[in-house]
């Protein structure tokens, strides 16, 4: 007889903070990308990923839009579009 | 390189939280190997909501001022069950948490030697309950608890020397870091672990809704705050100091625009210029100038 | 084998042989002698325990949450002050469900300050989600230390137990008691196997937020374990009757000529001792009285308590503390276990005792049952209190 009393890792997962969006999303252009690495660093919700040169991109499903990738990028290359 | 996921997303933080930046980096430097015992505060409510949990290492939050006795206790444990040697141990807090309720147990933790690593996620006030001035709030700064009015420019009061305090205590590592340089507070993270015995790290991190900026100006404003003086970035191994972060430093002003809570000084050169001799004190005092 | 021990001397003992791997301790009086205990065992390698001196009683109460949390069976010891100021943590640790192991050696509260013995401490620590139980003698402690660990850690309860003995009275009393040997503790005590842990292998989450939807169910969860206890305790006693061969029957209450006692004093505690000796005497002297002692008093054995006294005529409880603004909490549970009942005392009268270390004599109690024998229920009395004193203007 027993209340919950821990939950299992990473469950965090389960709750889709996307949908938190309401007027803009980050663009990843994919052209210039130097594989810096600053944006998978600042995101606060670690849902920026990639390796090689433009190939980081982050997930939608998590991503708040708060902008901090868009902003840290030194070559520009992510742009703050409309939430369409 | 094959990322281990070590906070996982859908964490209920606010939109350009810097304590979420600096908690993932912090724990996915530090490794699976890690126990981390968590103070109440805004990053463990954004992380530990039932049924859900962000953490991938074994986490536990007891209470507001206990994680560095709970995680004394750990550190113990370990000991006693002879696994000490592979484990890390975290006991991590807001400012409130490390500089006002927590500190007594910080204090000693430190004192009695144990092998954790604290970390105070330091945003400047006491976020999870409705931004009211802690310890570590800075001056000038407007808080619930400090507003501005006719007879009140914010704050009256500096900054805790926590890092200093920690200092004396004779530990081996000391260090100040910000989510405006996240390669530096992974190395510091990393090289803290390294060492054995008490170790503290003070993490600035932005709070867009305490601090009153645009989520999307974390990153920037926590950086501003390093090349302007008013958070130096120092290390200090056995009580020596060991590195600081040069700067060519920027007026202080160019800090304060960017933030609602420090609105009211704008325009007040006379309560700039006591912000900006905190600065200029910092820079003298860690020669902070970068050579020209 | 009996040795002569003084009771901080004898819990220190019986925790070795418990063998917790952590023990972190504050000193408070008089809970002192027993941390110094351990800690010389520690020093002299008889006890193999890790062996903190923490800050204070709020992160020895910590301490010890965390290394249970990670597996390893802990112990603390604490009083008074002490125990309030670790309150905080206690009811966490509840909550969290660790089976720690806490002596409480029973001292007043302040102001003014007293460093002597009552049991408002414990008393007003009630609600925490502790298992309580109040000892009589050292022997008794003694026992009760070993039950403890055993009832706590079983995967049924994962529970705290909080063992309270009388501050000076037993903590700085001698007896002789019969310790168990290692080979005897170690067949009723297994090492602890924790239900979950801290544990990089399986990286759980413990001490989650839990909102309006899931608060509920853990505070349920917790009653309902308490609930269970009043049935698994007395399993658990009949083994230790086994085992050790001492009978604390189902080690909840006990009854001492109750059965066709007209006039019955409920306590806890060292006063049953006294109150043991008074029965005795006016046996002797052919009067029908009893003792009914609560050594339970988390969870409250209601069901025991009321079939004790349903046919007693007159009741009289003794609270060694207060419920400042309401009635004494021992007193107003077992009024309230009778509300609607048939069967039931016709009278139940309330007096507080003992507070701050004053004596209660043998002829107090014995005024007690001679009081119990007029026809006047006694709603609230301070026993052997002085009036002169209070005649005094502030």
């Amino acid at each position: 007889m027993f209340g919950p009393i821990f939950i299992k890792p990473l469950t965090s997962r389960n709750n889709k903070t996307g949908s938190w969006r309401i007027t803009q999303r980050p663009k990843f252009l994919q052209k210039n990308c130097i594989a810096c690495k600053m944006c998978f660093l600042i995101c606060p919700e670690g849902c920026i990923e990639g390796e090689e040169k433009n190939t980081y991109h982050c997930d939608y499903d998590y991503c708040k839009g708060c902008g901090n990738c868009a902003e840290v990028c030194p070559k520009q290359d992510i742009v703050m579009v409309k939430e369409s | 390189m094959q990322r281990k996921v070590l906070f996982a997303p859908g964490h209920t933080a606010c939109a350009g939280c810097g304590q979420a930046i600096a908690a993932r980096l912090v724990i996915e430097t530090a490794g699976s190997n890690t126990i981390v015992a968590n103070n109440t505060g805004c990053l463990e409510v954004f992380s530990s909501r039932y049924p859900e949990s962000s953490w991938g290492v074994p986490w536990i939050h007891s209470l507001f001022e206990n994680a560095a006795a709970v995680a004394s206790g750990i550190e113990l444990a370990l000991k006693y069950l002879g696994k000490k040697e592979n484990i890390n141990i975290i006991a991590q807090a807001g400012d409130g948490g490390t500089a006002d309720i927590g500190f007594q147990a910080l204090s000693g933790m430190f004192e009695r030697g144990h092998d954790c690593l604290a970390i105070c996620y330091d945003n400047e006030a006491y976020m999870n309950t409705g931004v009211q001035r802690s310890g570590l709030t800075p001056f000038g700064s407007e808080t619930t608890t400090t507003p501005a009015g006719r007879f009140s420019f914010g704050n009256p009061t500096y900054k805790k020397p926590i890092p200093e305090i920690a200092l004396a205590h004779g530990i081996v590592y000391v260090a100040t870091a910000s989510i405006g340089f996240p390669q530096d507070l992974q190395r510091k993270v990393k090289k803290a672990l390294s060492l054995k015995g008490p170790k503290y790290i003070q993490i600035h991190v932005p709070c867009p809704l305490g601090w009153r900026h645009e989520p999307s100006l974390t990153y920037r404003i926590a950086k501003l705050a390093v090349e302007t003086g008013l958070y130096p970035l120092f290390e200090y191994e056995n009580g020596t100091l060991t590195s600081v972060r040069k700067i060519t430093p920027k007026p202080v002003e160019e800090y304060l625009k960017l933030q609602g809570r420090f609105k009211h000084i704008i325009g007040n050169l006379e309560e700039i210029k006591k912000i900006q001799l905190i600065a200029d004190n910092n820079i003298k005092r860690y020669n902070l100038l970068a050579e020209s | 084998m009996k040795k002569f021990l003084e009771g901080s001397q004898a819990v220190a003992e019986v925790v070795s042989l418990c063998k917790p791997g952590v023990i972190a301790a504050y000193p408070i009086t008089p809970q002192t002698h027993i941390p110094e205990e351990l800690s010389r065992m520690v020093a002299e390698g008889i006890l193999s325990s890790q062996f903190v001196n923490v800050e204070s009683e709020h992160s020895a109460a910590s301490v010890v949450l965390g290394s249970t949390a990670s597996g390893v069976r802990s112990y603390t010891a604490s009083s008074s002050q002490g125990i309030l100021l670790m309150s905080e943590v206690l009811f966490n640790i509840a909550g969290l469900r660790l089976p720690v192991v806490l002596t409480c050696a029973n001292r007043a509260v302040s102001g003014p300050i007293n460093i002597w013995n009552d049991q408002q401490d414990s008393i007003s620590l009630r609600d925490s989600g502790w298992i309580q139980f109040y000892v009589e003698n050292i022997q008794e402690t003694v026992d009760f230390h070993i039950i403890a660990y055993r009832i706590a850690e079983d995967r049924r309860v994962m529970l705290p137990v909080m063992v309270c003995m009388d501050g000076y009275i037993l903590t700085h009393g001698l007896e002789p008691v019969d310790m168990p040997t290692q080979e005897k503790i170690d067949k009723f005590l297994p090492p602890y196997k924790p239900l979950y842990k801290l544990d990089p292998e399986n990286p759980l989450t413990l001490g989650f937020l839990g909102d309006s939807d899931y608060y509920t169910e853990t505070r349920f969860a917790i009653q309902k374990t308490h609930q269970e206890l009043l049935n698994l305790i007395p399993k658990i006693m009949l083994e230790f009757k086994n085992t050790f061969g001492r009978d604390y029957k189902d080690g909840l209450v006990e009854r001492y000529y109750i059965e066709d006692a007209e006039r019955v004093i409920v306590a806890m505690g060292s006063i049953c001792g006294t109150i043991k000796e008074a029965v005795d005497d006016l046996r002797k002297k052919g009067k029908k009285v009893g003792l009914l002692k609560i050594i339970t008093f988390r969870p409250f054995p209601s069901e025991q308590i009321y079939k004790a006294l349903k046919d007693v005529a007159k009741v009289a409880v003794i609270d060694r503390a207060v419920s400042l603004g309401s009635l004494a909490p021992l007193y107003s549970e077992i009024r309230a276990l009778f509300f609607g009942k048939k069967q039931a005392p016709k009278q139940i009268s309330s007096f507080i005792a003992g507070l701050g270390g004053r004596d209660v004599t043998l002829d107090s109690i014995k005024g007690i049952f001679k009081k119990l024998s007029l026809n006047k229920e006694i709603k609230e009395e301070f026993l052997d209190l002085k009036p002169e004193l209070l005649q005094e203007e502030l």
